[in-house]
């Protein structure tokens, strides 16, 4: 065991457990937060069934990027799926052959689509790269944090590819490291400067998951005019802190 | 005001170069402390005003999840830069809704967030300072809180929550603007925006009975303040008194009399506008939602139908239920409230109304979307009844109807560019700038299809249209009421039209007991 492979082993803890506790502190915040109006945008589902139709649209299809701008709908759904197909890819190297869920994740169509996704990823980025460039408003709205996160997701994607198409790795030692994370039975990492490289920039990433922009994907379903239901006149929506005025309102104006 | 140009109309939406800070300004008249004070907010910046600024936001953080969360969650996609009229007319990039918003995002950043506190200049975050604050007041008043961004963002972010939240931070220390608070002093003094006493109104209505008599020889009236009516109609005061509302008023009064109910408009609750919203006070909006709950119950009314007006009905349709509800007290059979196009619509559907539609054969009429009936509000069971019922009553009223292009109506409808509390003389280039999309959209409307008259359902849509059509080189009186096109094709039972249309129709019920 090298004291890289140790430097790793913390790292990995480290950004896990920031990622996991950051995101729910925030998820948390979110949920209690009261949104005391309705604020539906709308024409907008009347039932909660519609509204959950409304939000799988949302995040499965980014129907209102669609409406919105064909080509950052394009380039940021293809970075999107691609994502989840090489995420899916990936479970292979953290869950052990037993698992119930493994001859899904052992599918050759699951395994070959996530291999070619990183393609994907990286042309969405590409594009979405270059929009941000090129594009006067786009630039204009972009701070520097905003390009670094799509280089660094670009990175990620760029290494990863590496190792798949140019320079492979010992990828049973590389299971072999990331179950001993799970069973806290430590293995080294293997010697890899792609490899190293890869997990670094992912570490990093889940490090400023809950504290970046990247909040966008469990504020979506937080968000009022797309998760309330349209039915105000039907039913009274009332939050805990408007309800204390209640006792005290009137129409004279002061209070 | 410095001189401006107007914008040049072009065929279709053209998205402007930027051009930094052309509409940079010190923004609209400033209430004085007599009016702050009215509302409970302080008269003038304080000396710690930074910190009651942060605190403040600190405090709307806690209470509104739309702000929390609509400030985490922008990726800076750029998908509603394009789409706020303001921008589009006026070419300044911190009119794109995204950058407006980051007029206080960088300032929640820098205070409220480890990456703003640690790495300002990396996330965009700044400190605040008078500079900002300067800056909030001139830009969070060139949005009209239209909501049109909120149905392009990806995560339906509402810049409309996040102006609201910078005037409210922005009255509580001490900046308010002139024209939102003064009107709402005068509501809670004297019941309408206009201050308009209850004398004067009862005047007025008189001389608008006098006037359908005239025109009509039928005795159709406009009750003040009767007890025991079946509807009281909550309006919004411009309906009294300005052109082209005030015949939109004479269309809901006919409309009324042929269904044979009593209604009633009410002293107390003689507004419909509610410009808390605007202002973003949640207080003082259910302050002035509450002169209606108190009006209703003191009139024992047994219904409420909301007369011609874009946020007002947002405001009833979206929030009364929530602000001075319940409403348990009046006929659970109709909704509460219920739009006066609903009511309208239905009487159409019972064959109560009998209508001679070449009384607008000399019209070609188009419909504005006013923005928040469309994207705030609903009309009738299903969604999209907001744009579905008005237009069902234009054709069932005129011959000759067309629509504006598709991107320009409905859910993507473009503002007037007078709304949110921009409907004052001291905003007129942001006024007159943000109208051109939908004057483009209008003209191209006239040019192909020879459309006369643009109809909407909203006071403040009217009185825009009204002052930046001439600027456009279009009439002004090119914009009408919806009712008034009501009124001029209904036909009234008993007079003269009625009996000349009898003698071809007689199947049609002459009864209008309801």
């Amino acid at each position: 065991m090298t004291i890289l492979s140790g430097v790793y082993i913390f790292l990995f803890y480290a950004a896990m457990a920031i990622l996991v506790f950051g995101l729910a502190y925030r998820i948390r915040l979110y949920a209690r937060t009261p949104a005391p109006l309705k604020i539906v945008t709308t024409p907008a589902p009347t039932t909660q069934a519609g509204v959950v139709m409304r939000m799988t649209r949302e995040v499965v299809l980014f129907e209102s990027l669609f409406k919105s701008s064909k080509w950052t709908w394009i380039f940021g759904w293809l970075f999107h799926v691609s994502l989840l197909l090489a995420f899916f890819r990936h479970l292979r190297y953290a869950i052990s052959p037993d698992f119930f869920i493994w001859p899904l994740i052992n599918l050759e169509i699951v395994q070959s689509f996530g291999k070619y996704a990183g393609f994907g990823m990286a042309i969405g980025l590409g594009g979405l790269i270059a929009r941000r460039l090129l594009v006067d408003r786009v630039r204009y709205i972009s701070s520097p944090s905003d390009h670094l996160m799509l280089l660094l997701i670009l990175s990620i994607a760029l290494t990863g590819l590496s190792m798949s198409f140019v320079s492979p790795v010992d990828i049973v030692s590389l299971k072999m490291f990331v179950l001993g994370l799970f069973y806290f039975d430590w293995q080294p990492l293997p010697n890899s400067l792609l490899l190293i490289s890869h997990l670094t920039l992912v570490l990093i990433l889940a490090i400023i998951f809950p504290i970046s922009k990247l909040l966008h994907a469990p504020g979506v379903f937080f968000s009022p005019t797309r998760n309330q239901v349209d039915n105000a006149r039907e039913k009274r929506h009332l939050a805990p802190w408007a309800a204390k005025l209640d006792a005290t309102r009137n129409g004279s104006g002061t209070r | 005001m410095a001189d401006f140009k107007t914008p040049e109309m072009k065929e279709y939406t053209v998205i402007p170069a930027l051009e930094k800070d052309v509409m940079k300004g010190s923004g609209p008249f400033k209430a004085k402390p007599v009016h702050q004070e009215a509302l409970g907010f302080p008269g003038e910046l304080m000396d710690n005003w930074e910190d009651v600024a942060i605190d403040k936001m600190g405090d709307l953080l806690s209470r509104y999840r739309s702000f929390q969360v609509y400030l985490d969650s922008c990726v800076k996609c750029g998908a509603c830069t394009d789409k706020c009229h303001y921008f589009l007319g006026t070419s300044d990039p911190k009119n794109m809704p995204v950058a407006r918003q980051d007029l206080l995002r960088s300032v929640y950043r820098r205070y409220f967030t480890f990456a703003g506190k640690w790495f300002p200049k990396l996330v965009g975050a700044r400190d605040l300072n008078k500079e900002v604050l300067d800056e909030w007041y001139n830009y969070f008043h060139q949005c009209s809180q239209c909501r049109r961004c909120s149905v392009f963002c990806p995560y339906g972010i509402d810049t409309a929550e996040i102006s609201m939240a910078a005037r409210e931070i922005m009255d509580a220390v001490g900046i308010g603007q002139k024209y939102c608070n003064e009107i709402l002093g005068k509501v809670f003094k004297i019941g309408n925006n206009l201050g308009l006493p209850e004398k004067a109104l009862r005047a007025t209505l008189e001389d608008l009975e006098e006037e359908i008599f005239d025109d009509t020889g039928i005795p159709v009236k406009i009750p003040l303040d009767v007890k025991g009516a079946d509807i009281l109609l909550i309006t919004p005061s411009a309906d009294f008194f300005a052109e082209p509302h005030i015949d939109g008023l004479i269309g809901y009064a006919k409309v009324f009399h042929e269904a044979g109910i009593s209604w009633t408009i009410s002293s107390h609750a003689s507004e419909a506008g509610n410009f808390g919203m605007f202002i973003g006070s949640y207080e003082t909006m259910q302050n002035v939602a509450m002169r209606i709950r108190e009006a209703a119950e003191d009139l024992q009314v047994k219904r409420i139908v909301h007369g011609e007006c874009g946020h007002a009905w947002r405001v009833a349709y979206s929030f009364w239920n929530t602000l001075a509800g319940p409403f348990d007290f009046l006929d659970q059979n109709y909704p509460i409230p219920q739009h006066i196009c609903e009511f309208t619509w239905d009487m159409i559907q019972k064959d109560e109304l009998k209508f001679d539609k070449s009384g607008n054969d000399h019209r070609v009429v188009t419909f504005h979307d006013s923005c928040n009936v469309a994207r705030a509000t609903r009309m009738g069971d299903k969604p999209g009844g907001q744009f579905e019922i008005p237009r069902n009553i234009l054709k069932a009223v005129c011959n000759n109807y067309v629509d504006m292009e598709e991107e320009t109506i409905k859910e993507a409808t473009f503002c007037c560019g007078g709304g949110g509390g921009i409907l004052t003389d001291d905003l007129l280039e942001v006024r007159v700038k943000g109208a051109l999309p939908r004057m483009q959209a209008l003209n191209n409307v006239v040019k192909e299809h020879g459309v006369t008259n643009m109809a909407a359902i909203c006071a403040i849509c009217k009185s825009q249209f009204t002052k930046v059509l001439p600027y456009y080189k279009m009439p002004m009186d090119m914009i009408v009421s919806v009712h008034q096109l009501v009124s001029d094709a209904l036909i009234l039972t008993g007079s003269e039209t009625d009996s000349e249309s009898d003698e071809g129709s007689e199947d049609k019920p002459s009864e209008t007991d309801d």
